[in-house]
């Protein structure tokens, strides 16, 4: 089953919101991880696990410091899938 | 003996079986309540495990700690870090310099739950879904950490284990980092998070448990004839340890003194303790001797006492061979018989009591003594609360630990 990216929005928001604290509706596509998330890369890299898991996909370590922003990971990940 | 700065007790955690602080947890006490219960989860069934039962955490910590917390510490650190905030708020929450604050909070066993959950994920789904906060989650030296982040504290975080007297020990440091000025406040105490079914079935083969399921609530019964084991507890405690000097100048409500320490090792085997009980005569002597006390003004003995058949009678012989012919005047409490065996955070925990037993003068009592061991000459405390004299008081505080390890503190009246 693929995922859409409203679906790996509403996923990906409720892993950070878990991570964070944050309310998930405040996990939107513009936000950075690190300068409006507070995202250590510690946390980015719980949230990578996390997000491998919950949408069967890998995400290379080199592509990490490229995910900016949540669309960024929303885009990477939907585009990811087999 | 001049110039050593005495230290005291301006604060208390603590999060157990009894209670979710600590007023709660020495209210249940003082009303001989236990903390024991038949536990809510298919364990026993599916594991095969013989003990059903636990001195489970009276309030979980997910009802006090945020999730993101939760998700970062293992429930060993969890536990530490509830009872750390209440003893700092106990102790008024002092704006001080960091680098005067040390902290030392010490558990038995460490991360368990966090180490057998990663390797339940790299059995299941393999390596890549290993979580990266697992390391600094099972880490033993993870609740002192915290609790060094949370409060600033930067003269310097230990985590001293010996098994089940870490608690203890870990307040002795904290009161050694004081007298020997690396520190003027220490936030010092124990903590465990080990009801899981590996460390029980581990227990429980090692044949230390109580195997009373049909009577979780009676099941911990030091002194008593019908022992059979220790009942597996979880928690924290922590203190707020002070020099006095500083404590005064600031106008901190005292509690107490750590007077004396007394640290020794059997040397004799890896979990018997000494027949002859000669490492824990030294360890309360050299207490005494550290507190310029003697035995004639210990009035109150808050015993390690694990409800095992074995090891309460060396203790009870060790404290008669110490205390002599006071032994009248000193009640004895086990309060492990409502607590359960919190491990790593017994000494801490049984700290705060003994603390309060003589901030309050009354010393708690030791329940499901039905028929006391007839080798039992001490004055034990049964049931009720005993009040304790008034007065200039010692109390003494002993707790032992797998490997030979025996502390004692000895605590005096402010």
């Amino acid at each position: 089953m693929a995922f859409t990216e409203a679906d790996v929005l509403a996923g990906l928001a409720e892993i950070v919101a878990e991570e964070t604290g944050l309310p998930a509706d405040s996990v939107t596509s513009e936000k950075s991880f690190t300068d409006d998330l507070d995202i250590d890369s510690l946390s980015m890299m719980t949230i990578v696990t996390h997000a491998e898991d919950k949408f069967s996909v890998t995400i290379p370590d080199d592509e990490v410091k490229n995910l900016a922003t949540v669309g960024d990971a929303v885009t990477f990940i939907t585009g990811a899938q087999a | 003996m001049t110039n050593v700065r005495d230290v005291v007790v301006t604060g208390l955690g603590a999060t157990t079986p009894l209670g979710g602080d600590v007023a709660s947890t020495w209210a249940a006490a003082l009303a001989g309540e236990s903390g024991a219960r038949t536990l809510d989860n298919d364990w026993a069934e599916t594991y095969g495990m013989p003990v059903n039962f636990a001195a489970t955490i009276k309030v979980k910590p997910e009802e006090v700690l945020a999730r993101p917390e939760m998700k970062r510490m293992d429930p060993s650190a969890q536990y530490a870090i509830i009872a750390a905030r209440e003893a700092w708020a106990d102790a008024g929450s002092p704006e001080l310099d960091g680098d005067r604050i040390g902290s030392v909070v010490s558990s038995g066993i460490g991360g368990i739950w966090t180490t057998l959950d990663a390797w339940d994920t790299l059995r299941e789904k393999g390596a890549r879904r290993v979580l990266p906060m697992t390391v600094p989650m099972l880490m033993p030296n993870s609740p002192t950490a915290y609790v060094s982040l949370e409060f600033g504290a930067r003269a310097g975080a230990h985590a001293l284990v010996s098994a089940c007297a870490s608690g203890a020990e870990a307040i002795a440091y904290g009161v050694e980092m004081i007298r020997s000025g690396r520190a003027d406040v220490v936030i010092a105490g124990g903590t465990e998070a080990t009801v899981h079914p590996m460390p029980i079935s581990a227990f429980a083969a090692s044949r230390t448990l109580s195997l009373r399921n049909d009577d979780p609530a009676g099941a911990s019964r030091p002194y008593d004839v019908d022992r059979d084991g220790f009942v597996i507890g979880e928690g924290a405690a922590v203190v707020v340890l002070e020099a006095a000097d500083h404590a005064a100048a600031r106008g901190a409500r005292v509690y107490a003194r750590v007077a004396g320490l007394g640290l020794t090792a059997d040397g004799y085997h890896i979990t018997s303790p000494e027949p002859t009980g000669a490492g824990q005569i030294r360890a309360m002597g050299a207490a005494l001797e550290d507190a310029q006390v003697t035995a004639a003004d210990v009035v109150h003995v808050n015993a390690h006492a694990t409800s095992t058949v074995v090891g309460d009678l060396i203790e009870a012989r060790s404290v008669s061979a110490v205390v002599g012919s006071a032994a009248d005047r000193v009640a004895l409490s086990a309060t492990k018989s409502m607590t359960g065996h919190l491990l790593g955070g017994a000494g801490a925990l049984e700290t705060v009591f003994t603390v309060l037993a003589v901030h309050h003068r009354q010393a708690p009592p030791t329940i499901n003594v039905a028929n006391p061991d007839p080798e039992l000459t001490l004055d034990l405390v049964r049931d009720t609360p005993r009040a304790l004299p008034t007065g200039d008081i010692a109390a003494i505080n002993n707790s032992f630990g797998f490997g030979g390890h025996n502390v004692a503190l000895v605590v005096t009246n402010a």
